[in-house]
């Protein structure tokens, strides 16, 4: 093979893979991105229907909830805002607790729970993920601003 | 004292690799022996004092010294000696003067083995190498000094993140780092090579042992940290292709195309050009990884640090690297032209796609890690791309890259001729196809295409990596046998073919189930029976742990009994699941304790995990590949001057 048509199928190659990378990355981004939705937003009914999204809170203190004996699991998170009850089938991460920051994976169900298929609590006690924390910083700072609560129209159920 | 001791020897360290950095390369290019000679013996003094300041921290850390403030916050008095010591890399700053200690290390060893080398050459790389350890200085001791005083010191300390109390995370961190900073040494010779003008196909002969020796480490530690994330975060997953986890594997996907691409360079004076943008992307990418881990921007479990400042230093000493690097590489690519060719069936052509499909793997693997970050950046929201993206995605390159590898290797340089070559292939890619149908049926009852596919693809790896070192054995008269490099590309192939196998096996077969059990209780996953026998209270050093002991039967007949525990740490006060896992050769049996149901019950993760180990199994086998690769001995790095005649012998492959 001559250098020059060694080149044009170096390139050729190159850009046919990337091509096909780029449109397939494309097409499978879109059915894999999981939105994080403030809960404040899930309560006001802004949220991807039809598919998984992401949520993240505080557990609310004394909510946690558990059949004796059973793996399902029931508490509430909340944005400092609203509040969002979760349900839950399964062992949890070492790291969750009440009073603690947690984000969930699942789909809303239709009597207003959050049905979580992963439960995700960070590895280390000082660490707050950032979305977490960008939310809960949101509605702080709404609130030392001197808005009322609830500002956002939320209506706890 | 001994804290001030080592932060003095720091700044030592920093004027030693100044002089390293800026006198080698004026040397070199006024052709002045006398400087250039200076890289190595500010080189060596450097590493002495690097390895000061670290045995400095290190005695901090074994004495307990919580006046200083990173030993106070990453140690506590009843912790284990072995776990004191390897807190000295268990956060930001220590790890990164862990960076500093291996890349004097490298430096060392480059400008030691480097006889064979012209003067100005290896002087350029040793300056090059001097300007990054530059850097790295500046960043530790103005953004992260791991010596810096707290006042009044600390009682006692705030203990070591639990997770990282673990033998394998003790060594994973170095291991990683060799190989991280080993493409150092490869992107020192490129920068080197287009600095002098002078590329020619012995550049490639000597930087392959290097590049091979980092891949190796590199290699070995992303294997330790997936065992350790098996084991140690407790639920059985061994790759989650988490943002830090996809920043260890892209520098390796580079480097391993980086490898490939420096043999046609190295045989055959091709692809000069790409190879050598290879070396520079495989260290950029270690680089944005420090990046990516350090800055804490991207939402990851092992993303503690959370600082900008730090993160803002290291996105602007990458952009200083990478774009002084793209800048000598346009200016200087265009004259490295080759009029050798090769046909369209030969090795060169199967080489071109592995580097083709690594390099649109790697860039799979990028785009997936920084699409939240841009997103977010764009105001698109908060976005994560999930796990099934990056396997469904990642298997796009991988499948045609694992049966072309099968057939390249059997490959002639230049060209092949087709009829002996079907007449070789013929038989192993039909074993392969059949064997591959039949496995996962005979051994699991089910099959699917992507078990056919994978179970072939692996089978198919395995068998046409011992064609050759069969051979070899079976050779009749004392003719040459297999070369070291080829037994190496060999046995590293059949590595890569044990881990798609134990990939594939365990992803279709593996069982996972959550259950509710009381002490007495049985329950039945994977056709194995666990019975939890009973529940008991264990004292550590320091942790106390509920320890519950599971016997696991099959059709009856006793198999084995785990131990799974719930710890907590007495001074951080976190729980830690310590799994329970019996290990075979072809199959894990996991159980994890979960939490307290009420009623006596606990909730427990049990899985049935076939072929696991085949998976790191692999991965040691490709690593010893690239050791037995690096002994042959045309790379054989000699303080000495070696004379060509001992060369010839080992030309075939």
């Amino acid at each position: 093979m001559k250098p020059r048509h060694q080149r044009m199928l170096a390139v050729g190659l190159a850009l046919t893979g990337v091509a096909i990378a780029a449109a397939f990355t494309l097409r499978a981004f879109q059915d894999n991105m999981m939105f994080f939705v403030d809960i404040s937003d899930v309560i006001a009914g802004d949220y991807p229907r039809q598919r998984n999204f992401r949520i993240g809170g505080l557990v609310v203190d004394g909510s946690v909830q558990r059949e004796e004996g059973s793996l399902d699991l029931r508490f509430r998170v909340t944005d400092m805002n609203c509040e969002l009850p979760v349900s839950y089938v399964g062992v949890l991460p070492d790291l969750f607790r009440e009073g603690q920051g947690v984000v969930a994976h699942g789909r809303l169900g239709g009597d207003g729970v959050f049905v979580a298929d992963k439960i995700l609590a960070k590895h280390d006690e000082n660490y707050m993920a950032p979305e977490v924390a960008d939310s809960l910083a949101k509605h702080v700072e709404g609130k030392t601003a001197g808005l009322r609560t609830g500002d956002t129209g939320c209506v706890t159920p | 004292m001994i804290p001030e001791i080592g932060q003095f020897a720091l700044i030592l360290a920093l004027s030693l690799a100044i002089c390293q950095g800026v006198l080698p390369l004026i040397g070199a290019h006024r052709n002045d022996t006398a400087m250039m000679s200076v890289g190595n013996t500010a080189a060596l003094g450097q590493l002495v004092f690097v390895a000061v300041a670290f045995g400095c921290l290190t005695w901090a850390f074994v004495s307990s010294d919580f006046s200083v403030l990173y030993v106070a916050n990453h140690s506590q008095l009843s912790l284990p000696t072995i776990y004191k010591i390897s807190a000295v890399w268990g956060a930001h700053e220590g790890s990164l003067l862990m960076w500093i200690l291996i890349l004097a290390a490298w430096t060392v060893a480059v400008s030691r083995y480097s006889s064979e080398l012209p003067e100005s050459f290896a002087a350029r790389v040793v300056g090059v190498l001097g300007l990054l350890s530059v850097g790295f200085l500046l960043f530790i001791l103005l953004t992260s000094n791991p010596f810096d005083r707290l006042s009044p010191p600390a009682a006692d300390g705030a203990d070591l993140n639990p997770l990282l109390q673990d033998p394998g995370l003790a060594i994973h961190p170095p291991l990683l780092y060799i190989g991280y900073v080993g493409f150092s040494v490869a992107f020192a010779f490129a920068i080197a090579a287009m600095l002098s003008g002078n590329l020619d196909q012995r550049w490639a002969k000597w930087t392959r042992p290097w590049t091979t020796l980092a891949w190796m480490f590199l290699t070995l530690g992303i294997m330790l940290g997936s065992w350790w994330a098996y084991y140690e975060l407790g639920w059985g997953g061994w790759w989650f292709w988490d943002p830090v986890e996809n920043a260890s594997f892209m520098p390796w996907l580079i480097g391993t195309a980086l490898i490939h691409s420096l043999a046609v360079t190295e045989r055959r004076g091709l692809f000069k050009s790409w190879t050598l943008l290879l070396a520079i992307t495989a260290f950029s990418l270690s680089l944005l990884g420090t990046f990516l881990v350090r800055s804490g921007i991207i939402v990851s479990v092992h993303a503690f640090a959370t600082d900008p400042t730090r993160g803002f230093f290291i996105l602007a000493f990458l952009a200083v690297v990478i774009v002084g690097a793209l800048i000598l590489y346009a200016w200087r690519a265009p004259s490295l032209d080759s009029d050798a060719g090769f046909g369209l069936l030969s090795r060169e052509t199967f080489l071109l796609l592995n580097n083709v499909l690594l390099v649109v793997a790697a860039t799979l693997v990028l785009m997936g890690t920084l699409a939240p970050l841009v997103i977010e950046l764009l105001n698109g929201g908060k976005i994560s791309i999930g796990p099934p993206w990056f396997e469904v995605a990642f298997l796009v390159p991988m499948i045609p890259l694992v049966l072309l590898l099968g057939v390249g290797m059997h490959t002639a340089w230049r060209k092949q001729d087709a009829r002996p070559w079907v007449a070789l292939l013929r038989i192993p890619a039909i074993a392969a196809v059949l064997l591959g149908i039949i496995i996962p049926l005979m051994f699991y009852g089910r099959t699917s295409l992507l078990m056919v596919v994978g179970v072939s693809a692996a089978l198919w790896i395995i068998a046409t990596s011992l064609i050759q070192p069969i051979r070899s054995i079976r050779r009749k008269d004392g003719s040459t046998g297999i070369t070291r490099s080829a037994l190496g590309m060999s046995v590293a192939h059949l590595g890569m073919g044990l881990f798609v196998l134990g990939v594939t096996i365990t992803s279709a077969f593996n069982v996972e189930s959550d259950r509710a059990l009381t002490p007495g209780q049985s329950t039945e996953v994977g056709g194995y029976d666990f019975e939890m026998v009973e529940l008991r209270n264990v004292e550590g050093p320091n942790y106390s742990a509920i320890e519950a002991e599971i016997e696991i039967r099959r059709d009856g007949e006793f198999v084995a009994t785990v131990r799974p525990q719930k710890r907590q740490y007495l001074v951080q006060k976190n729980w830690m699941t310590e799994a329970g896992i019996y290990v075979t050769w072809n199959k894990d049996l996991f159980v994890a304790l979960g939490d307290q149901l009420g009623n006596g019950a606990w909730s427990v993760r049990v899985q049935y995990k076939p072929m696991i180990r085949f998976i790191w199994f692999g991965a040691i086998i490709m690593a010893l590949g690239g050791l037995v690769a690096v002994s042959d001995r045309r790379y054989r790095l000699k303080a000495r001057k070696t004379s060509a005649a001992g060369q010839s012998v080992a030309e075939s492959a």
